[in-house]
């Protein structure tokens, strides 16, 4: 499948799809959206280019394995649940907010955070099945 | 609607077992597939379904004025539907690798449970 | 308390690990855990003598009821000194007697658990946890029986003893839930001012029975008897300390320690007489059958387990009394019997009776300890046995009953049978010409024949100064378990009574048999004819029926085709279901209540099931992954149309990567097969018809219910005001049910790191080398 528009245009739509699926992850507090869904879309435009470019070039400009994703979400997620205990003397995963909400975003807190980890870490698992399975089979 | 939805739900349940039913490795996927989605369109059906309002809080208001469609199945939903990626894709993968070791794809020949596979 | 019951699992777990390295060294060593845990059983003796009780509570599973609650008073006071006090002397034994053997370190371990085992079950006054100590006794007695396992008899008889005694546990456990669900604690202590409302109760006879269950199996009562003489095929160490001080007593202890709660009812009294009554006289008549030393012990073991279940079942203060006594007499002689017979066995390699004779000659210090033993056994003035003896007698002749007289013939008939067993295996060894062959054999160790010494002369300073365990021992074991215990009085000279007739009566006959009936190869064989008849072949029968009735089940039900379990679980279920619907439901579908339909649903509607269709019944495999593909996204429009736009956005996604997915290795998946006949496919899709129509049936069914929203309507409300977000689906992820986000993007990264395994790593050599 390495036509040249397919090329071209994925090399337009990595970076495209990539702000969108961080846009999709951000909103999703107040719209649809969230870090399930930003997080496929993300691995979506990577598969996509793989398919245009091969492989290589989608490691090759990744620069690590997609599997240090997971880690990196899952302690991300965790201690965004873990600093109400740490720092606050709260339950885990209780919400805290800063007061003056921003606009697409609404208000940062850890609950934004969380959702930050679960988009890496979906991430990190799409692309890891994805590319696994795609170089051995 | 909802009788209509019943119907397609138990469609999709029968279809999928019936695939599953098959000795043949491939089907037995797919059936599993159909039947996860049959259980994700069964519990949305049975959380009620709602036309043109959904579970977002519109504008700078701070609570529901209107009704919406009910939150919690869409959250099970959701995680199950991403799940079910990842079970579908360890399936995919163990059906490679055991067609692969025992190399046949008839279910009824992987029956031995003991032996050094 | 607690520390000195762990302190056998702990070096257990030591001895496990470190035993490797020490290779049997030091092995002597061990048995200073069992002479510390004595000595500091000792030190009890003047405080419990005089009334006092040590209570030691921890808790556990409070909220059940279920406590460590230790309690140390006259009765288990005397087993702990049994337990810890041969205990030594095992151990030390053991360190000659196995010694060089590989495994001795995992037999120390297996003993140390043993005795901690025993010792928790003899101090818990936690119905609960002494189930838990009991089971442990019979689980270590599966290891110490079994010790010997490249020998299949060994292992055999290791099983029958579990099996046994496991399936007595069970049935203790049931009891003892029982019990206290009437008493309302699991404490015995505070079950005994209960004892009459609990004889009252309904359940009462049902708790008794299954608490006999258990103590019959443990102690080896008629029918249960048959796996203590197949438990002689372990060490003899192992026999001394199972059989005379220890494993089987626990099932007496049992019955002791609660016969002040369930005793004083005519079913309690009367079973236990019958069932002692038969044990102790079919057990002693059998002793004049064998001709293996270990077999002739064996059986008076159970004949004399049988008299303790006996004199419990006669209740009386004197009965209790006698069995007390008796329980602490038994245990020296056997134990040194058992001792005695393990120095021949090294000696000698032989255990046959008939063969052996004039040993005296080779070990006199074994003989000495055998002869002891062997007048003590039979009753003899001034050993402990002639106490032990008067006692019995004297509760079965003061028995108030018009039995009385009928019991005394059978517990005289009882004795001089044991007493003829004792002749058998403690005298005739020793006395005689040596036979030839046999006058090379070494002197044995210090270690093996000093405890047997020990033990037996112990026998004889206990009976000819009665005082030194009369008050100490005797009488807090009275007070234990019976309310204001006359004084006890233990003497040898009671002047000229009938009970000293009795006595000589025993002691001559005994004799006599010793000297008129010899055991022979061929009464054996004799006696063996009627196995096929006893408990014992028949409960190996069953066995066997349960095996082939299992592997019968098993070629049904589990026969790994992955299509039958799938059928036999829906059928199942269906039929389970329709069996209720069809009973208790009735049927109104408010149709009124149901959304109108559209032109895009039914458009949706019918491409979803083409595509299902299409997808079943292809033949091509890209073409039905393609069907799939499409079921998804009319799955997503759905989404669409009810207002769940955050689902439809994660189902197309996924779609869209599971079609991937598959084309991806769609081509390295077996071909599509059909391998199914005609009358297969029909009768599959009978059953998935079936399934499906359940299905829409409960779903139509649930939803003509009213819907609970309360949780909905928490989360809706809530949803700004308590988490500042207005996507109320996105906030019940990341929010309120943040922790079950969190595990399940854990589970995804495992599914992940699964694929990367079975797709990265090459599980075996051979494929290795494909590569």
């Amino acid at each position: 499948m390495k036509t040249i528009i397919l090329r071209t245009a994925s090399n337009y739509l990595l970076p495209i799809l990539l702000l969108f699926s961080i846009f999709i992850l951000l909103r999703g507090h107040y719209l649809p959206g969230g870090g399930f869904v930003g997080g496929l879309i993300a691995s979506i435009a990577f598969v996509l280019h793989a398919f245009a470019n091969g492989l290589k070039d989608t490691k090759k400009l990744l620069k690590f394995h997609p599997g240090f994703l997971m880690p990196v979400g899952l302690a991300l997620a965790f201690l965004s649940g873990l600093l109400p205990v740490i720092g606050f003397d709260e339950a885990f995963m209780t919400g805290l907010w800063m007061h003056d909400p921003i606009p697409v975003i609404g208000s940062i807190g850890t609950a934004l955070f969380f959702d930050i980890g679960v988009y890496i870490v979906v991430q990190g698992v799409t692309l890891t099945i994805i590319f696994t399975i795609s170089e051995s089979a | 609607m909802e009788f209509l939805l019943a119907i397609m739900t138990g469609i999709l349940y029968a279809a999928g077992l019936y695939m599953m039913l098959r000795r043949s490795l491939v089907k037995l996927i797919i059936g599993l597939i159909m039947i996860s989605n049959g259980a994700n369109l069964l519990i949305f059906l049975l959380g009620r379904i709602t036309k043109g309002h959904p579970p977002i809080i519109k504008g700078s208001a701070e609570v529901f004025a209107d009704i919406y469609a009910d939150p919690v199945p869409q959250a099970l939903i959701l995680t199950a539907i991403v799940i079910s990626f990842g079970l579908q894709s360890f399936a995919i993968i163990l059906v490679k690798r055991a067609y692969k070791v025992v190399k046949t794809d008839d279910l009824d020949e992987m029956n031995t449970t003991d032996e050094e596979i | 308390m607690l520390i000195a019951i762990l302190i056998g699992f702990v070096f257990a777990l030591f001895l496990a690990f470190a035993g490797k390295y020490l290779k049997g060294k030091l092995s002597i060593l061990i048995s200073l855990i069992p002479l510390g845990l004595f000595v500091y059983f000792l030190q009890y003796i003047p405080s419990i003598s005089e009334g006092k009780l040590l209570v030691e509570n921890h808790q556990w599973i409070p909220s059940f009821g279920v406590n460590l609650n230790f309690r140390l008073d006259g009765l288990a006071l005397l087993f702990s000194l049994m337990i810890t006090g041969i205990g030594t002397l095992v151990f030390a034994y053991t360190s000659s007697y196995l010694k060089n053997h590989i495994y001795l370190d995992r037999f120390y371990a297996y003993l140390l658990v043993f005795m901690g085992a025993m010792l928790g079950l003899v101090l818990s006054d936690n119905l609960i946890t002494l189930f838990v100590f009991w089971e442990l006794t019979s689980i270590s007695s599966f290891f110490l029986i079994g010790f010997n396992n490249t020998n299949p008899d060994s292992r055999r008889s290791a099983q029958t003893a579990l099996a046994v005694t496991g399936i007595g546990g069970l049935l203790f456990l049931a009891g003892a839930l029982i019990l206290g669900n009437i008493a309302g604690t699991y404490q015995i202590s505070e079950m005994i001012p209960l004892s009459e409302m609990i004889g009252q109760n309904a359940h009462y006879v049902l708790a008794v029975a299954l608490i006999f269950g258990a103590a019959f199996t443990k102690s080896a009562q008629f029918p249960f008897h048959f796996w203590l003489p197949g438990a002689m095929k372990a060490p003899t160490p192992v026999s001394t300390y199972l059989h005379s001080a220890t494993m089987v007593k626990a099932g007496i202890y049992l019955l002791f320690r609660l016969s002040p709660v369930l005793g004083g009812q005519a079913f309690w009294n009367t079973t236990l007489l019958i069932v002692g009554a038969v044990t102790m006289f079919y057990a002693a008549f059998h002793t004049l059958f064998r001709t293996d030393l270990k077999g002739v012990l064996a059986y008076s073991t159970i004949a004399a387990l049988g008299i303790l279940t006996f004199l419990i079942g006669l209740g009386t203060h004197e009965a209790l009394l006698a069995a007390g006594v008796f329980i602490l007499v038994h245990a020296l002689y056997k134990a040194t019997l058992f001792l005695m017979t393990g120095a021949i066995d090294l000696g000698t390699k032989t255990r046959d009776v008939t063969a052996l004779s004039g040993l005296r000659k080779v070990m006199l210090p074994i003989a000495v300890a055998g002869i002891l033993a062997a007048i003590s056994n039979a009753g003899i003035p001034p050993s402990v046995g002639f106490l032990g003896k008067d006692l019995i007698y004297e509760s079965t002749l003061h028995f108030d009953h018009s039995s009385a007289i009928f019991l005394t013939i059978l517990a005289v008939a009882t004795n001089v049978l044991i007493a003829y067993a004792g002749y058998v295996a403690g005298v005739k060894p020793f006395i005689g010409k040596l036979p030839t062959g046999m006058e090379n054999v070494d002197f044995p160790p210090l270690l093996i024949w000093l405890p047997p010494v020990l033990l037996a002369v112990l026998g004889f300073v206990f009976g000819i100064f009665p005082g030194l365990i009369q008050e100490s021992l005797i009488k807090p074991i009275l007070t234990s378990v019976v309310q204001n215990a006359s004084d006890v009085h233990l003497k040898l000279w009671h002047g000229f009574t009938p009970i000293l007739g009795l006595s000589v009566l025993t002691i001559s006959l005994g004799l006599l048999l010793y000297f008129l009936w010899k055991p022979t190869k061929s009464k054996e064989d004799f006696i063996e004819r009627f196995e096929r008849i006893s408990p014992k072949s028949i409960l190996e029968n069953l066995a066997i029926l349960f095996e082939r009735g299992s592997d019968l089940w098993t070629r049904i039900f589990q026969n790994g085709y992955l299509r039958n379990y799938i059928s036999v679980i829906i059928i199942f279920l269906v039929g389970l279901v329709s069996v209720t619907l069809l009973k208790n439901t009735t049927y109104n579908i408010d149709y009124s209540s149901f959304s109108r339909l559209t032109v895009y649903e039914v458009v949706t509607l019918v491409i979803m099931i083409l595509s299902i269709g299409f997808a079943v019944f292809t033949k091509s495999r890209l073409a039905a992954v393609a069907a799939t593909g499409v079921m998804g996204y009319s799955i997503c429009l759905f989404f669409v149309f009810y207002s769940a736009p955050d689902l439809a956005m994660t189902q197309f996604t996924i779609d869209t990567l599971t079609v991937i997915l598959f084309v991806l290795v769609l081509y390295k998946l077996p071909k599509y097969l059909k391998l199914s006949d005609y009358k297969t496919r029909v009768k599959d899709a009978v059953i998935s018809t079936a399934f499906g129509g359940l299905i829409t049936i409960l779903a139509l069914e649930v939803l003509a219910q009213p819907v609970n929203e309360e949780i909905s309507n928490y989360y809706a409300e809530n949803s700004y005001i308590l988490a500042h977000g207005k996507n109320v689906v996105n906030v019940i992820l990341v929010d309120f049910r943040g922790t079950d986000t969190m595990v399940e993007i854990s589970v995804l990264t495992i599914a992940a790191i699964g694929v990367f395994g079975l797709l990265k790593l090459r599980l075996k050599s051979s494929e290795r080398k494909q590569k």
